[in-house]
């Protein structure tokens, strides 16, 4: 598939000596939703704000729509929208004028039709003719929506966009986000609600400590998330697997009190009865059973703590 | 619209935002300088200018609007050009500014612009203010309205790098208290530097302003105490030092990007 984006061995090191990338690979594809997850300080922002031209990188090029970020910046930068982490908004403009500024920034013709269709879809209409300083918080975050829609990007970057946000703003934003992606608009977003990035996300890329440690097809992932896990707690410890368990692939744990089973849950057939059945004629005593299911946070969170420094 | 060459869009957007702001707040910023002229007229004209009625054959308060006029563009330039550049990088609101398809020259031109529009715009009504107390005489009117611009866009420039160098709003306050504001009442904004005792005379020339305010003269009255051309050439050394600096500044993205 062809890619819209390509970032090639992004470094960046901050001017304490900071190392925030180092040696970021990733392609993002024409007209996919890409979540970028990651703890506190990844790195997600650094990421977006060298892309966006707001951070210079230290190494590394990147290329929009086949235009080098720094060389062809025009071009580049003409197709991106960029809403930021944080909200920040001029306080006396009127939110009618902040979008229409916004769109003639990026050097196109005014146009009050897209504006108040953009404002309408936001629920800002209503607020047209107020000064952002008197918009709640969450208002402005739907303005600073708005100012990056308002040249009609190609290519949107919303960074935690649900991020104090009430629980019916987030559903319109996710209506919006889809509406877009219709359109042909490609979206990379960073979230830290796994739910999000799984409901809404073609791939994820999970990013730690400034590397890319994973990215996958959402539907990858959750063929992982598709697996379960029974443990069962045994009365006496056992010493060895006995050979007649081999067909399950158990793992004993916990000095021999535990015997882990990895399983699909979508399988017909589980095997769990035939196992529970085996245990018995074996003579094997358990004293309780537990069953969990593994999520993408799970994955995440072991992802990241393998690759946390020692 | 192409916008491969030059984003005029986009700098009409800044100066409009720009000029925008300045319309907020449209009536103090014509009242001020109505207000000080009409004080510096009491003071000056009327109180001092009884016992010095004339410099170098100039009626003394024809004399000092030049001065005035000038000491007032300095400052408007300067506080509206730092200020329109230190407020997004202030509030964050830059974030915009960067991400946008602008050359740092298509940026600098938006907000330079409006800046250097206002202050001229003061300057303008200073002179139409001074007229409600003197004739003043404007020999040279296409030259005094060019030279205005062209030291208006100067300042201007020198202020949009204040406002990218200030760490804070009190730091944009400090080079045109302690530097342009004493150099310009030393620098014969209010007599002329011939009334001056040696060595004060000849120390008085290392002053820049001196050269920038008798150009300005000279567009006035025809005469002035140093010869236009070494004002122009001041005027445009002090140009170029702005322009060298704040291309440097984009190319480094000095206390713009991280
Ligand atoms: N301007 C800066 N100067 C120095 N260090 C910085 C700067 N900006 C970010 N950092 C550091 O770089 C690292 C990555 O920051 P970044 O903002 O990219 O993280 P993030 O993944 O977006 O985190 P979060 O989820 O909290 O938004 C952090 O350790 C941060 O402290
Ligand atoms: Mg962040």
């Amino acid at each position: 598939m062809q890619s819209i984006i390509s970032i090639k061995g992004i470094e960046k090191t901050y001017a304490g000596g900071f190392r925030a990338l180092k040696g970021v690979d990733l392609d993002i594809r024409r007209g996919e939703i890409f979540a970028l997850l990651g703890p506190n300080g990844a790195g997600k922002t650094t990421l977006i704000s060298i892309i966006c031209g707001l951070v210079n990188a230290t190494a590394g090029s990147i290329s929009v729509d086949g235009h080098d970020i720094v060389r062809n910046y025009r071009q580049a930068r003409a197709t991106i929208g960029l809403v930021p982490q944080e909200l920040h908004t001029d306080a006396f403009e009127r939110v009618r004028d902040t979008v229409a500024f916004s769109r003639g920034l990026f050097g196109h013709a005014p146009d009050a039709a897209l504006v108040e269709r953009i404002l309408r879809d936001l629920t800002l209409w209503d607020k047209r003719d107020a000064q952002i300083k008197e918009l709640s918080g969450g208002m402005k975050r739907r303005v600073m929506i708005a100012k990056a829609l308002a040249h009609e990007p190609r290519i949107l970057f919303l960074d935690e966009p649900t991020a104090g946000v009430d629980v019916e703003l987030r559903r319109d934003m996710w209506g919006l986000v889809r509406a877009l992606r219709d359109t042909g608009v490609t979206i990379i977003l960073t979230t830290h609600y796994i739910e999000e990035a799984e409901e809404m996300a073609d791939r994820v890329g999970v990013i730690n400590n400034g590397e890319l440690v994973l990215v996958e097809d959402t539907s990858a992932l959750m063929k992982k998330l598709g697996t379960k896990e029974l443990t069962v707690l045994l009365a006496e410890p056992l010493a060895a697997l006995p050979p007649e368990l081999a067909d399950w692939r158990l793992e004993l744990n916990a000095d021999g009190r535990e015997l882990r089973y990895v399983f699909d849950r979508h399988a017909d057939r589980t095997g769990i009865p035939s196992l529970l059945a085996r245990l018995r004629d074996l003579g094997i005593a358990f004293t309780d059973l537990n069953t969990r299911q593994s999520s993408l946070e799970d994955i995440f969170v072991s992802l990241v703590s393998d690759r946390r420094p020692a | 619209m192409n916008i491969q060459r030059i984003n005029a869009r986009g700098i009409w957007s800044i100066y409009r935002f720009e000029m925008h702001r300045f319309k907020r707040t449209l009536w103090t910023g014509l009242a001020v300088p109505v207000i000080t002229t009409s004080l510096y007229f009491v003071v000056f004209g009327t109180a001092i200018g009884s016992r010095m009625t004339e410099i170098n054959g100039i009626d003394y308060g024809s004399f000092i609007v030049p001065g005035l006029m000038m000491l007032s563009l300095f400052n408007e330039s300067i506080f509206n050009a730092s200020f329109g550049i230190h407020m997004p990088r202030f509030t964050g609101t830059i974030y915009e500014l960067l991400s946008a398809p602008l050359s740092a020259f298509e940026t600098v031109l938006g907000f330079v612009g409006a800046a250097a529009t206002k202050a001229t715009i003061v300057a303008l009504v200073i002179l139409l203010t001074a007229n409600l107390f003197v004739d003043v005489r404007v020999e040279h009117p296409f030259l005094m309205f060019a030279y205005l611009v062209l030291v208006a866009v100067t300042f201007c420039l020198f202020g949009f790098i204040i406002g990218i160098w200030a760490k804070g709003f009190e730091q944009l306050q400090i080079i045109p208290l302690l530097i342009v504001t004493p150099l310009t009442f030393l620098g014969g904004a209010f007599y002329s530097i011939d009334m001056l005792p040696e060595p004060w005379r000849t120390i008085t020339l290392f002053n820049p302003v001196v050269y920038l305010i008798n150009g300005f003269r000279w567009t006035f009255f025809g005469t002035a105490d140093v010869a236009v051309g070494i004002s122009l050439a001041a005027t445009a050394a002090f140009l170029l030092a702005c322009l060298v600096a704040i291309w440097w500044i984009f190319r480094t993205g000095y206390r713009l990007k991280a």
